[in-house]
């Protein structure tokens, strides 16, 4: 039996008064989140975090900080992103980080933070939360990407500081945070000039900057803090967030880890190391649940839906990074059909209001995270479970599902259901809803589902429209999803993540499906390749004063 | 559909209280029954036929004789005794458990090797249904539908595992066997030999010489499996498929000793006068044998065959008699193979053991096929004549292999194609031999008397002698 406590387990918690590299200041509407690393509070040992470079611990903060303000500081209209630091915004991610790192931490590390800088993009377009970045002095790489998931970038004209991406020049690797897709497909810099900008390590200042669209303003130093102020006004003046509204406050989840798996309140995860398995079962909520937008605020981070997507959105993190080997999740729900269908009616009701409406963001990018997890996903609707709208969505991400087949006078036969929450309210980063995705945007299947919204499908019902991939009987229902299982984990991981990705999100690209999928393979080919993680590779010597040696053959 | 289990399907697999077999069966079954209605061998389905049915594993069980009519044979299901604590054989899994349960792993693999293997049970009973007519003895009739109703008891057996072990994939490529028939052009079975049909009884004994041999091998190999259901389903049918070997075996004898009696009567070995006497000569038979051994030699496959290797690694399926050889792993070791060096000569390449397999299991058939040979010679040296039967060399009409369609003779040496074009009239059956044959196919259907091509069995079934009536006709 592993024991948890000599593994060193990486958790995603930030506590009350833990943040060490980033200030957080609010000053009526506008939030400042100033990065100010700590060069010596690496997550790991072995590299210091100089120049304001991050590592996963850095990130984990951020993220920790935007979801306060998302919860806790409602009446933030706009965060501006600077440096606490003089003359240097962010140098990016820590190189000696990823020097030293594996191929899996680097690829889980990316991951984590394309999908922090995508949530930044999600609750301006959604949810109203705008986000000025404030680049103060150099900015590079990593630092430069987080800028473009701003809505605004601002960069003080001092006739040094530069916006840069050097990792092809300096690194031999590529920007692995969504920098190449978003200065052509968001801001729409000329391919030629975007060429011509990725391959110049020092970057643009601030004139060649502006003039080639990498940033929107510019100011010199003196006018700087003048620029920044009008503009985060500007932004203010364009959200949708509440002007007075009163947070609620997201206390640390009740999670219990032990060598069993990971159990929540309303998650639970367990592991079967040897058939490299882990079973998530997500739980209805269960007795009275508030109908009011002021029980819901009274609840708080209490609320079903809320506390059990941190949890979700916990377990997959902890899942992602702490347990490689399990390389298929199970997806299973259980309780109440209808006190899922009925809370998602009452979250319907009020997705107006700005804590209903931050939970459904929670969801969606939960979900979204869920979806391009590296992982095969099987849903498992099995006697007691409720797959019914929200929860539905779960088995709509995965990549096939298996229900029981009773007959349909049994009690115990497996129902499914539908409701609103199917029906556009959760976008995946594709941009459409599952259910589009599934039938390919047919708007004839759509309306017809729409039209069984409410309904307790039985497995017959659920296979015919096409909501289920395969309904075994009782009798073969063991022995069918013991053989998947053991089909599926047999087949190589590698070629299932390529599998999955492609198979998961048909149709048009948006720059999130881009990034996950175009630029992570890429970048996953690059980081295995001798020209950067070899011996000789750019990577790897990058600062030892050794040139590195390329193998020039192109492939 | 309401089956009374332990009388109708007689079985040591506890179906009266498997559900899930219950009810894939019941199914099944009816579809079976109109596959035997329609495919099976016509017009006899009335006659009682002195058939062996198994009723249980052991010695007496096995092999309970008495009449029955075809439609009404109780095909069972049966598995060779459990061994205590079976352990996998070969393979880079040797010597963990073996496996009682389809490993999801090699589900698609497992599935694959036993859809092939049961394609041809039912293919094969195809091929023959029309022969009952020709019958040259009542015994002979009564052999050949013995033959059939095993083949159906094989399919089913195959059934059996694709039913119990295999889920809804399994229930769907069992009714599949019943969906591809022998020569559809649309629906053919797999395997391209199993799609010739076979009009006369020559073809009928030569293809349970030399095909149902290489069914015998294939058996061997799946008998080796790890996974045990279908070593056990294997073993046991491998006690049946001798029964068609012997019916093969002597059926080749006889005609030859028929051959031999008429060449002694007229002192003569003149293929024309032969056959005017009403007897098939031995040049004739010759190619036959020549023809049928050629077919069945590609039925093994590939000489370096990576699926071969990757079954065997797996331990899926071994060697013939796995347990003579020494290294059950085979790794590392190279297999060398004569090989076709392009240019009118041989070289010899050398393949990883491992991916040699189907070469190993034929070599194994080939000392197998041998056997036959000498026991034909020896009736053929009593008589007093030099003629020998020979099997031709395994490079000879291949159409699978390192050796498909390279022009060589019988011998094995490689000639032009030219040559071999010209010649293929002296080593193969022509339409005028095949014609021939067929001419002398009529059905006798008298007790005790038998047609003028072919001798008497020397003895009869289960010690009765050759005149008892082994078929009522109805």
């Amino acid at each position: 039996m592993l024991n948890v406590k000599e593994k060193e387990l990486i958790t995603f918690d930030v506590g009350a008064g833990e943040r060490k590299h980033w200030r957080l200041s609010v000053d009526g509407r506008v939030a400042t989140l100033a990065m100010d690393v700590n060069e010596e509070k690496s997550l790991k040992p072995g590299y210091k975090l100089k120049l304001n470079s991050y590592d996963l611990g850095v990130d984990i903060e951020l993220h920790d900080a935007l979801q306060r303000i998302r919860f806790e500081d409602p009446e933030v209209a706009c965060v501006v992103i600077t440096s606490a630091k003089e003359r240097i915004f962010c140098a990016g991610a820590n190189i000696y980080m990823l020097g030293t790192s594996s191929h899996a931490w680097k690829v889980n590390f990316c991951k984590f933070t394309n999908e922090t800088r995508d949530g930044m993009e999600d609750s301006s377009r959604h949810d109203g939360l705008k986000f000025i970045a404030a680049l103060n002095g150099t900015t590079a790489g990593g630092g430069y990407e987080l800028a473009l998931a701003c809505d605004e970038i601002l960069l003080t004209d001092d006739r040094s500081s530069a916006v840069s991406l050097p990792e092809v020049p300096l690194l031999g690797v590529l920007p692995g945070t969504g920098g190449l897709t978003r200065i052509v497909d968001k801001r729409h810099v000329r391919r030629d000039l975007a060429d011509m900008f990725c391959t110049n390590p020092d970057g643009a200042k601030a004139d060649r900057a502006k003039a080639w669209g990498l940033v929107d303003e510019i100011a010199q130093p003196a006018k700087f803090p003048e620029l920044i102020k009008a503009r985060a006004q500007a932004m203010v003046a364009k959200s949708s967030r509440p002007a007075d509204a009163k947070g609620i406050k997201l206390n640390p989840l009740e999670r219990k880890m032990d060598e069993k798996g990971i159990h929540y309140k309303f998650v639970d995860v367990v592991f079967d190391r040897a058939a490299r398995v882990a079973m998530l079962t997500v739980r209805a909520p269960e007795g009275d649940q508030p109908q009011t937008v002021e029980a819901i605020h009274a609840l708080g981070d209490r609320w079903w839906p809320l506390q059990m997507a941190r949890e979700l959105d916990d377990a997959i993190l902890l899942l992602r990074t702490n347990e490689l080997d399990l390389g298929l999740v199970l997806i299973k729900t259980t309780g109440s059909a209808d006190a899922v269908l009925a809370s998602d009616a009452v979250m319907l009701k009020h997705r107006n209001d700005w804590l209903v409406r931050e939970t459904i963001g929670m969801l969606r990018r939960t979900f979204s995270r869920l979806e391009v997890t590296s992982r095969s996903l099987y849903a498992i609707l099995d006697p007691g479970s409720c797959f019914a709208g929200l929860l539905f969505e779960l088995a709509l991400a995965t990549d096939r599902s298996y229900m029981l087949s009773l007959p349909d006078d049994d009690a115990d036969s497996p129902k499914l259901a539908l409701d609103g929450i199917n029906f556009g309210v959760l976008p995946t980063v594709a941009g459409r809803t599952r259910l589009e995705t599934r039938f390919a945007g047919d708007k004839e299947k759509l309306a017809a589902l729409e039209k069984l919204s409410g309904k307790m499908l039985g497995p017959a019902a659920a296979l015919a429209e096409g909501l289920i991939t395969i309904t075994p009987d009782e009798l073969d229902w063991d022995d069918e999803i013991r053989m998947a299982i053991e089909e599926r984990t047999c087949l190589s991981p590698d070629a299932l993540t390529g599998m999955e990705a492609s198979l998961r999100f048909p149709g048009a690209e948006t720059i999130e499906t881009k990034v996950f999928g175009r630029l992570s393979a890429w970048q996953n080919w690059v980081f295995i390749r001798p020209n950067s993680t070899g011996e000789h590779g750019a990577l790897k010597l990058f600062g030892s004063g050794t040139k590195p040696k390329f193998n020039w053959e192109r492939v | 559909m309401s089956l009374n289990y332990q009388d109708r399907i007689p079985n040591n697999v506890e179906l009266g209280s498997n559900r899930i077999l219950q009810r894939a069966l019941e199914h099944w079954q009816p579809e079976f029954m109109r596959w035997w209605q329609d495919l099976g061998p016509t017009d006899f389905q009335a006659s009682d036929v002195y058939l062996r049915t198994a009723i249980s594993v052991d010695t007496k069980g096995w092999a309970t004789f008495g009449y029955v009519r075809m439609p009404e044979y109780r095909w069972g299901i049966f598995l060779a005794d459990p061994e205590n604590d079976r352990r996998i054989g070969f393979g880079d899994n040797l010597g963990e458990p073996a496996w009682q349960q389809v490993p999801g792993e090699h589900r698609a693999n497992l599935r694959r090797l036993i859809v092939t293997q049961g394609d041809t049970e039912p293919a094969s009973v195809e091929q023959q249904r029309l022969l009952g007519h020709t019958a040259p003895s009542l015994y002979d009739l009564r052999n050949l539908f013995q033959v059939n109703v095993e083949e159906g008891r094989h399919l089913w057996a195959m059934v059996y595992l694709l039913h119990a072990y295999f889920g809804r994939d399994g229930r769907e490529e069992a009714e599949e066997l019943l969906e591809r028939h022998s020569g559809d052009a649309d629906k053919p079975r797999i395997l391209g030999t199993f799609n010739e049909p076979i009009r006369d009884w020559l073809s009928f004994f030569m293809f349970t010489y030399f095909t149902d041999r290489d069914g015998k091998f294939q058996l061997k190999c799946l008998a080796e499996s790890g996974f045990d259901p279908l070593s056990r389903t294997c073993r046991f049918m491998l006690t049946e498929e001798a029964h068609h070997m012997f019916v093969g075996d002597t059926g080749i004898s006889r005609v030859i000793k028929r051959c031999l009696e008429v060449m002694k009567e007229l002192n003569t070995d003149d293929p024309v006068a032969i056959r005017k006497a009403g007897a098939i000569d031995l040049p004739t038979i010759q190619k036959y044998l020549n023809f049928w051994f050629s077919t069945s030699i590609d039925l093994f496959g590939g000489d370096s065959s990576s699926n071969a290797a990757s079954y065997f690694a797996n331990g899926l399926k071994g060697r013939p008699d796995e347990a003579k050889f020494e290294d059950h792993v085979a790794a590392g070791q190279a297999f060398a193979l004569e090989l076709p060096d392009g240019a009118g000569g041989v070289r010899t390449g050398e393949i990883p053991m491992r991916n040699a397999m189907n070469e190993v299991a034929r070599e194994a058939y080939l000392k197998d096929c041998e056997q036959g040979m000498a026991r034909w010679n020896r009736v053929i040296e009593k008589f007093g004549y030099s003629f020998r039967m020979t099997l031709p060399s395994p490079r000879f009409r291949r159409n699978v292999g390192s050796w498909a369609g390279v022009p060589v003779d019988t011998t094995g040496k490689i000639i032009s194609r030219e040559e071999y074009n010209a010649r293929l009239s002296e080593w193969l059956p022509t339409d005028d031999d095949r014609a021939f044959v067929y001419s002398r196919m009529h059905g006798v259907f008298e007790a005790g008397k038998i047609a003028s091509w072919i001798a008497p069995p020397e003895r009869g079934i289960n010690g009765l002698p050759f005149e008892y009536e082994y078929v009522r006709l109805q």
